[in-house]
């Protein structure tokens, strides 16, 4: 009987314990884009799993469709995702239209203060509006639009003598825009160990993102402003500027005259393959790609080096990079601050950074040895204190569209003057604006 | 004995439904068996186009947690006074135009020649169709290999005849070439299955009518011209009916080929509609974009079918 009693209890208490950490664990979803740091938030994530006993699922979506599967899953108010890494320029739709759940309070109670982040990435990841301290994500991944060239290339005597005979100076890292076409152009169509080979691969895709954020590359450099007063959408005489218009017309040139024949719609993906490929002999992308282009047998190691967005009239890099929010669909919120809260620990961003994502936090960008635990990370460091964001407003994709059919027109396309695309766009931003009951 | 039909009927309907179905007309179950679809009709088709209608009127944004709020005509003028998307309906109409003629022309051409009796006519029916058979999404991909300047196949081959180098055009990124890029690939894809009604409109014409034609001593010409064309032409007619219904509202193959680029050279009215409806959620403007269309290729379709019931007849 008293055999019969112990066995009893102890079955009892199993079943209290098992029943009592089902409750606790969660199944969590994080949704992000598919590409190389999400393998390393996988891998990050373990340590989160083993310590938390959530299990950690992952939706990755290609980025062609990243922003269109996204914002239909918030918009029909999905729950799909526990948690979301999503763009930086869709904060402020999170916000307002309640997709995200706000922080401030959770942040307060864990002690998780924002400015041990870097400031230009709490301002473009976390704040809506823009600047305020009302927070709707925490940092995850900085990035910004940077380049990379064959270095093997660029040490060749013969190349660097043909250079020097081009153009009179020594072939190097480009120190503005314009040093960077010529370096492009020197290398179109040119003849390298029996192949032809060209300048640059360029952003020129028209479908999602893809030429607006090559196109504010060169933009930005030249001092582009979207208002002439900031929060006042007057953007007659800032987005149509006179830099603006050279900036543009230095676009269409990069692309008419240094990149390879048949990438008039291309992207990151685009980009990677025809460095790979051997294609040309520099190449535009998000630094997020760096760790696996260094890293790749063929191209990467001795015969790759990266540089930051050339300047021109001042510094300026496209922002790329994402924040990590809560979805306020979520029935699993409670793990999901779990998850953010672990996220922002300083150990754990040492080791996203250590497996190739990118931390915005200050403990790891502030470390001495920072500069020099990767051959990108000072770069890294240098373009994201110059970086610019497209808007972040709650019409963004307006936007956004509206900009990539009018670049796209004008740079692809051949359809009219840059004044006149950037004047058209100055009239589609306006009605977008006038829709929203801010003009 | 021999039960008729009724009495059959009768006794094979169960006790409980043939007592509950005493005393209803025939109207009535009739009206019982098509109710079913009529609601279905009306929930999935009419109750929707009715909403949508009601929709143009707004500024609503699906996307947007904010009050509906009624514009008026507005939506409609911006449309119709809106220069590039009379570039789009411009697009679409050459897109329109050129694939039903080149799918007719060499359809009716290919059909011609398929319908002479000869060795492997039964194999090469099914090598032409194949391309039909494919999934739109593998074509486009398919041919953007083909297209590509550098590696693709096409461009070879055209270097081939005309000695220029194959990198030298682009015939997706080219604002000249793209437009008919678009037209060669629907034509390659669809060109079979206006084959295939015009072989089934060539295999309608009894052999006597042209037996009677070889006795009147007509020549094949004038047999070509006075009965081939006339009695093929009601299922020509059908043929072009279906291809420019279907090419009106063109979606998958060139978003895969060009995704409406280079600029907005191929963005043809539905890939816009699409960009306006879920891209930039302006549902109020986009269902007034649907309205338009729909008006559009409702009106069309209907005079068309009158015209073809003309061929009909005679």
């Amino acid at each position: 009987m008293k055999t019969f009693k112990l066995a009893t209890v102890s079955a009892l208490s199993i079943a209290a314990a098992t029943t009592a950490s089902t409750a606790q664990a969660e199944d969590l979803t994080l949704c992000w884009a598919a590409w190389d740091p999400a393998n390393a938030l996988v891998e990050l994530s373990k340590e989160f799993e083993g310590q938390s006993g959530h299990k950690m699922s992952f939706e990755f979506i290609p980025w062609p469709n990243f922003a269109d599967r996204m914002l239909n899953e918030l918009n029909s108010g999905g729950k799909l995702c526990d948690l979301l890494i999503g763009d930086s320029q869709w904060i402020g739709g999170g916000a307002e239209n309640g997709h995200y759940v706000k922080l401030n309070d959770f942040f307060d109670a864990e002690s998780i203060s924002m400015s041990d982040f870097a400031d230009a990435t709490v301002y473009a990841y976390s704040t809506w509006p823009k600047g305020t301290p009302n927070y709707y994500a925490l940092p995850a991944m900085g990035d910004a639009n940077g380049w990379f060239y064959r270095k093997d290339w660029f040490a060749r005597d013969d190349i660097k003598a043909a250079f020097k005979e081009s153009t009179g100076r020594d072939l190097g890292e480009p120190k503005s825009q314009k040093e960077l076409l010529e370096i492009a152009q020197f290398f179109q169509g040119r003849e390298i160990d029996g192949k032809t080979v060209y300048g640059a691969s360029i952003f020129t895709e028209r479908g999602s993102e893809g030429i607006t954020m090559g196109i504010t590359s060169a933009l930005y450099p030249w001092g582009f402003k979207y208002e002439n007063t900031p929060g006042k959408y007057d953007m007659d005489g800032a987005v149509n500027s006179p830099e603006a218009v050279e900036a543009l017309e230095f676009y269409k040139e990069f692309y008419e005259t240094a990149t390879p024949p048949g990438y008039t719609n291309s992207y990151m993906g685009e980009s990677l393959d025809a460095f790979k490929s051997g294609q040309v002999a520099m190449a535009m992308n998000w630094f997020a790609f760096f760790p696996g282009l260094y890293a790749d047998p063929n191209t990467g190691g001795d015969n790759i080096d990266f540089f930051v967005n050339p300047p021109q009239n001042q510094a300026g890099s496209t922002l790329g990079g994402q924040g990590i929010s809560v979805v306020a669909y979520s029935d699993k919120q409670d793990a999901a601050l779990e998850y953010i809260k672990w996220f922002a620990n300083p150990d754990v961003q040492a080791k996203w950074w250590s497996l190739g994502g990118y931390s915005a936090h200050n403990a790891v960008l502030n470390d001495p040895g920072f500069k020099d635990s990767a051959p990108f990370a000072g770069d890294f460091l240098e373009a994201m204190g110059a970086v610019q964001d497209f808007w972040q407003e709650p019409a963004y994709a307006e936007l956004l569209l509206a900009m990539q059919k009018r670049m796209h027109d004008y740079v692809v396309a051949d359809q009219g003057t840059a004044q006149e695309a950037l004047d058209k766009l100055v009239e589609d931003w306006t009605e977008v604006f006038e829709d929203e009951g801010k003009l | 004995m021999t039960d008729s039909l009724d009495t059959r009927a009768a006794a094979a309907t169960p006790v409980r439904v043939a007592r509950e179905i005493r005393g209803l007309s025939d109207r009535a179950i009739a009206w019982i068996f098509v109710a079913p679809t009529i609601f279905l009709l009306l929930a999935i088709n009419i109750f929707p186009l009715i909403w949508t209608i009601r929709l143009s009127f707004t500024n609503f944004k699906a996307n947007r947690n904010r009050d509906l709020e009624w514009v008026g005509l507005r939506n409609y003028e911006r449309i119709l006074g809106d220069s590039d998307i009379w570039l789009n309906m411009q697009a679409t109409a050459h897109f329109l135009f050129w694939t039903i003629f080149f799918q007719v022309l060499i359809g009716f051409t290919l059909a011609y020649l398929i319908n002479k009796k000869f060795k492997g006519n039964d194999l090469w029916t099914t090598i032409i169709v194949l391309p039909m058979m494919l999934s739109p999404a593998v074509v486009g991909n398919f041919w953007k290999f083909l297209y590509q300047p550098q590696i693709g196949l096409f461009n070879y081959v055209i270097a081939f005849f005309t000695g220029k180098e194959p990198s030298s055009f682009e015939m997706l990124g080219s604002v000249n070439l793209a437009p008919w890029s678009i037209v060669i690939v629907d034509t390659w894809m669809w060109t079979p299955f206006v084959m295939l009604i015009c072989l089934a409109g060539l295999r309608s014409i009894p052999d006597y009518i042209y037996e009677a034609a070889e006795v009147d001593r007509a020549s094949k010409l004038r047999q070509f011209f006075t009965i081939t064309i006339p009695m093929v032409l009601p299922f020509l007619m059908l043929a072009v009916l279906f291809r420019g219904i279907e090419n009106f509202k063109m979606f998958d193959l060139v978003v895969q080929l060009t995704g409406g680029g280079p600029g907005s050279i191929t963005e043809l009215t539905s890939i816009n509609l699409k960009r306006e409806a879920f891209e930039k959620w302006r549902t109020g403007y986009a269902s007034a974009y649907a309205i338009i269309l729909f008006v559009t290729v409702f009106g069309l379709a209907s005079i068309y079918v009158k015209a073809l019931n003309k061929v009909k007849e005679r």
